[in-house]
């Protein structure tokens, strides 16, 4: 059996882009204790960014005309639990003069993780930081309007994060009914 | 959970959204949706009127939220496909396709080349219908109601040829993890060149209804304009992008699945209004047409799936005679493959704009976190800078012109 070799890999424009290494040096040089590391994977490159630092850093990517990283692709908060750092937030940014792409991350404890806002730097990255807020309760400092955007403004806890359930509710029969009565909110108050 | 909620706290927290004038009476707060047609699903808008013109209106999402990204964490990587279709209803295979790239990309899965070439048939022929539906609905709201129900007839025979491939009009999962489902089937080609045949005829209709139509031309152009920057300031993507002359196509930027082998232009626009948009998605129709033509051209025969037995299923013919295919089998639909630890992001172009969907391995077999970057959630947070100064019957046009889906919005 022929198998299809790949000509363009996905993301190839990023390692044939010498715009990325432009990028980390340029970082590099004017927050010098800003990366913690830079990981490659799949061909991704990943800028890990002290969660201190992000604002700067995104204040150089997104206004130094060299860089020119002026569209903020996404905002992807991940739950890492049991472990710590548990909570990692991936920022996407795209540069769209030179076709390079790059992941800044920064890693968040899990006891009231807490970063600096990015709206500043971008306007769309007011619903994202809105959407990970709701599903992960990251605490946005800086945020113009940190609310709920998905789930009511009522809601009790983060949907997203590994420790919440993912639904059911026991079904009480009449040999049961006792046993799961007490397990519920309104027998504890 | 138990407690009844208090519905009424939301109201003060909207306070700080509106102008002082709102809480003395000068301007007047509208509530438009969720359960409004023109608000193409569930979107709920709230608007601060003075008299027509409207001052600030602020989305409110999230009716349709289905819990979709914690649904997959609790799934294997196969099963957790199907909950994919479920996002954005119109472009069902398009999603399926980010979520095998994704998955493709983190497991380092080699696709067949017929497989490659029935994705990009799928997903334009998807992005086909999806232009239908918009172009339907936003005619729609401009009150010409005869090109909706005139669109949806012709999306009837896409709906038939994605019921051939998988199965089913909408939800066809058709596209699995390393290719797709199956090979499609003998008169797949043939229905594909009918409608190609079928199309430009009655695109050109509706061009004669509405491009030159000075009713459709009052409404829309200078309508809604958003500058390029702005546009990129506020994170649009797709056609609406386009619409505002910035050259942004992940197709080209990015090409996936052989994006690079097929022959295209990218429409762009520079009048940034609902006009620009409008002319931007008749353009995409015809070039869709274009690649889907290059691409049966391509369709040569071939495995249609990766033979990698541990990420496809081992075909049933295998199943009589080989001890390692039915053990394969059982632990393909059992337990599923597991994923290598780490994190990929995959993009791809959705009729709407950018979709991407950001993997996260955590070494068992079960996603550790499917986040998508679905774009037109983005393309919504636009619509209140947009609107700012217009009319409410022109907030109307310019919801149709960014071409949102409710399940895209809300996962």
């Amino acid at each position: 059996m022929t198998r299809y070799v790949r000509k363009v890999s996905l993301t190839g424009h990023n390692i044939l882009n010498n715009h990325i290494e432009t990028t980390i040096d340029q970082v590099r040089a004017s927050h010098p204790e800003a990366i913690e590391s830079v990981v490659h994977f799949r061909e991704e490159p990943t800028l890990i960014v002290a969660a201190t630092y992000l604002l700067d850093v995104c204040n150089l990517l997104r206004f130094d005309s060299s860089l020119d990283y002026s569209l903020l692709v996404d905002i992807a908060a991940v739950d890492h639990y049991p472990n710590e750092p548990r909570f990692s937030l991936s920022y996407i940014l795209h540069a769209l003069e030179k076709n390079a792409r790059i992941r800044l991350q920064v890693k968040l404890p899990g006891k009231s993780p807490e970063v600096s806002s990015v709206t500043e730097c971008w306007k769309s990255a007011e619903w994202p930081e809105r959407e990970a807020f709701d599903m992960m309760g990251i605490n946005f400092v800086g945020h113009p309007d940190l609310r709920r955007i998905l789930m009511p403004a009522d809601w009790d806890g983060h949907p997203l994060r590994k420790d919440y359930p993912l639904g059911y509710e026991e079904v009480q029969f009449s040999f049961n009914w006792e046993e799961i009565d007490s397990k519920k909110d309104y027998a504890k108050e | 959970m138990s407690q009844v909620r208090k519905l009424e706290t939301t109201l003060d927290e909207l306070k700080t959204l509106f102008s002082d004038k709102a809480q003395t009476g000068e301007t007047m707060v509208l509530n438009l949706g969720p359960q409004h047609p023109s608000t193409h699903g569930v979107l709920r808008l709230i608007l601060e009127l003075d008299g027509e013109e409207v001052v600030r209106c602020v989305p409110d999402v999230g009716f349709l939220h289905t819990g979709i990204e914690k649904n997959m964490e609790a799934k294997t990587y196969l099963k957790a496909l199907v909950m994919t279709d479920r996002m954005d209803y119109l472009n069902n295979l398009g999603n399926n396709l980010t979520y095998c790239l994704a998955i493709e990309k983190l497991c380092n899965i080699e696709v067949p080349k017929r497989a490659q070439v029935i994705r990009v048939i799928c997903a334009e022929l998807q992005r086909i219908a999806s232009h239908l539906v918009w172009l339907g609905t936003s005619a729609m709201d401009l009150n010409a109601s005869s090109v909706l129900i005139y669109c949806f007839r012709d999306r009837e025979n896409l709906l038939d040829i994605f019921e051939m491939i998988g199965g089913q009009r909408m939800m066809t999962s058709y596209i699995r993890p390393g290719g797709v489902w199956r090979d499609v089937p003998d008169e797949f080609v043939p229905a594909v060149n009918r409608f190609l045949d079928y199309l430009p005829e009655k695109l050109a209709d509706y061009e004669r209804m509405l491009t030159r139509n000075p009713l459709f031309m009052r409404r829309t152009i200078d309508i809604g304009i958003i500058d390029p920057s702005d546009a990129l300031e506020r994170g649009m993507t797709g056609s609406s992008l386009r619409g505002s002359g910035i050259n942004y196509d992940v197709r080209r930027a990015m090409p996936y699945s052989g994006y690079d082998e097929y022959d295209f232009d990218v429409p762009l626009e520079d009048g940034c209004d609902v006009y620009a948009r409008y002319r931007v998605r008749m353009r995409e129709f015809h070039e869709s047409m274009r690649i889907i033509k290059q691409a049966l051209d391509k369709l040569e025969p071939g495995p249609v799936i990766t033979d990698d037995r541990k990420y496809s299923p081992p075909p049933r013919s295998e199943l009589g005679n080989s001890m390692e295919a039915v053990i394969h089998h059982f632990k393909y639909w059992t337990e599923g493959f597991s994923a290598p630890k780490g994190e990929v992001y995959v993009a791809t172009e959705s009729p709407r704009g950018e979709l991407g969907c950001c993997l996260v391995g955590d070494g068992s077999p079960k996603p550790g976190r499917v986040h998508f970057r679905t774009p037109s959630f983005h393309n919504l947070q636009s619509l209140s800078f947009m609107s700012e100064g217009y009319l409410v019957a022109d907030l109307v046009a310019m919801i149709g012109s960014i071409d949102i889906v409710l399940g895209d919005v809300d996962r």
